[in-house]
């Protein structure tokens, strides 16, 4: 008994836990430097004129801040033959990927909906099988998808991409929902069922208002992939139709002209920006969206 | 009937999307298939002619250098990703103030294109400018970075970058598993006087078997898919050192003319994703269901 009671009343911490404590902070001190590096060099080297970037050094901060070659990224640089920066491009992007995730995510909850509470013979086989479509690794699908979108009228168009992203998005976001969906009682489902509310009506009133988290997870989740999603953009687009980072990689790796380091560099910052601010404001959302998506079943 | 009708609805409401997966992946995989046992070039062909393209691609010195490339990045990535990981959340794990910010710091990366990824990795390795110039101007006359442009280096480069971005998530999944740890058992081991890293070693990692598996599953699907991280660093290059076989599918499909070599390189590069998968998936839907 009196030896517990030292135990508490002796000194908190010895010299070597302390050391060890300091050891720790600098671990991750320097980890996070490790982290944050590329996107310090970015920011100076798009802020540095190519004059400074050429004399100066890759880790100092700029002499003279010009915003010359973030107006330039925008607005005046070359992708191929055109000159216009990067801004069309941008708006490509939005303009597939907001209906894409919206698709899909209303997609997602219905499915997710139908296979957690309305379960009918086979129904376990439908998921698994929407299931497995996520993990095909999509070159298997890329030739016949290049036909089919050239059948339906769609090639080299947005309005392709957004259906080639909902196809290859619905397996997740059902994922997503039926795991949610699946933690609500089936005995509410059951009651308002006796009280004579239809499919639909459940769906509205009952589930709906219930799934804002999975919601914002799913779209977050959504959203990232598909902006940052290269392979589909670079494979179904064309010329004018290119989503924003196919337009990126092409400035940085064009062959022709003088090579502008800090305009490369303000172009990748602006093709991260909304994710980049997804993550600011909602990390948290984004994280279970990974987890919910490495955690299956 | 409208009994009949509400009996149905849930099925006619997921029969669109099944439909769609139907044709969108399975259908799609059999074409694929399919023209993979053709003499397709530019244009697809359905005479089946046996495993001609196969033969073609296992006698390619091309595609031996992607497999070879995927197996060592794959490799290096995933381990390095792991340990790492597990490193950084045990380090996390101790009690620390900044811990949300740091957290944050760690798994921005993982929000971002890998697009801009190799841009960023691009530039910072870039030997006339970047890390070599660099240390270079401190007094380091001799120093040397230049794997992005050394053949036999550049593919660990890619690891660099792919390390740098999908580190923090491995993190982010092991901070969780160290969380849902019964606090009890660790207590109970620290008033038996058990020291720290033996608590660790012999409780909370083996503990957290399930996962490993999860991140593994996710790296390696990662892995196997990387095509724009190296089309944004090297571009496949120098030569074709760090082709993978997404890049070198790429490639015969768009560049090349050569479908039937695309589609038998997209049936292997299926074949590895199947073996690591589908074991995964089908212990994880019969564990639900028993």
């Amino acid at each position: 008994m009196t030896d517990f009671t030292q135990s508490y009343t002796a000194p908190r911490r010895s010299f070597g836990q302390l050391a060890l404590r300091w050891l720790l902070f600098a671990l991750l001190g320097l980890f996070a430097l490790f982290y944050l590096m590329p996107l310090f060099v970015m920011v100076t080297t798009s802020l540095k004129s190519l004059e400074e970037i050429r004399t100066g050094s890759l880790v100092a901060l700029p002499r003279d801040v010009t915003f010359e070659a973030w107006s330039t990224a925008w607005s005046g640089t070359c992708t191929g033959v055109k000159c216009e920066g990067l801004r069309p491009y941008f708006w490509n992007s939005v303009l597939m990927t907001v209906p894409a995730v919206f698709l899909a995510t209303l997609l997602g909850a219905v499915n997710g909906y139908v296979i957690a509470q309305w379960r009918f013979k086979g129904a376990n086989l439908i998921f698994a099988m929407m299931l497995f479509g996520c993990f095909i690794p999509f070159q298997v699908v890329l030739l016949p998808m290049a036909r089919s979108l050239g059948i339906l009228g769609l090639a080299g168009s947005i309005p392709g991409l957004i259906f080639v992203h909902v196809i290859y998005g619905i397996g997740f976001t059902t994922l997503f929902f039926r795991n949610y969906y699946v933690t609500i009682p089936a005995e509410l489902t059951k009651a308002a069922k006796v009280d004579g509310a239809g499919f639909f009506r459940i769906f509205w009133s009952i589930f709906l208002p219930l799934s804002l988290p999975i919601v914002v997870v799913t779209v977050i989740w959504q959203f990232t992939n598909i902006w940052n999603d290269f392979l589909f953009g670079v494979s179904f687009s064309q010329a004018g139709t290119q989503p924003v980072t196919v337009a990126l990689n092409n400035i940085v790796n064009s062959t022709t002209g003088v090579k502008e380091y800090n305009v490369d560099m303000a172009a990748a910052i602006i093709a991260a920006l909304p994710t980049l601010l997804v993550y600011v404001v909602a990390g948290k959302y984004f994280i279970r969206g990974l987890t919910a998506g490495s955690v299956k079943g | 009937m409208t009994e009949w009708l509400e009996r149905h609805v849930p099925k006619m409401v997921l029969a669109p999307s099944f439909v769609a997966v139907l044709i969108f992946v399975y259908g799609f995989i059999i074409w694929t298939g399919w023209v993979s046992l053709t003499r397709s070039k530019l244009m697809p062909k359905y005479e089946i002619k046996g495993f001609i393209q196969y033969d073609r691609l296992f006698a390619s010195p091309r595609w031996d250098t992607a497999m070879d490339n995927l197996f060592i990045f794959g490799g290096l990535f995933i381990g390095i990703s792991l340990i790492l990981g597990l490193f950084l959340a045990i380090l996390l794990d101790q009690k620390i103030r900044a811990e949300g910010a740091l957290r944050t710091i760690y798994l921005y990366p993982m929000a971002l294109s890998m697009i801009v990824t190799g841009t960023a990795w691009k530039w910072i390795m870039n030997p006339g400018l970047g890390i070599e110039a660099t240390v270079r101007s401190w007094g380091f006359e001799s120093f040397t970075f230049n794997w992005i442009t050394d053949p036999n280096m550049a593919i660990y480069a890619v690891v660099i970058a792919a390390v740098w971005q999908a580190s923090g998530f491995v993190m982010a999944l092991f901070l969780a598993g160290l969380r849902s740890v019964d606090e009890e058992i660790i207590k109970a081991a620290q008033v038996d006087g058990i020291p720290t890293w033996r608590i660790y070693s012999a409780i909370i990692i083996p503990s957290m078997a399930p996962i490993f598996l999860s991140a593994f599953i996710v790296l390696a699907h990662l892995a196997i898919k990387s095509f724009d991280l190296v089309i944004a660093l090297t571009g496949g290059g120098p030569g074709y050192a760090t082709d993978l076989p997404a890049t070198y599918m790429y490639a015969m499909a768009f560049s090349r003319g050569d479908i039937g070599q695309a589609a038998s390189s997209a049936m292997v590069m299926m074949g590895v994703v199947f073996t690591i998968v589908v074991p995964y998936l089908y212990s994880e839907l019969r564990a639900k269901h028993d």
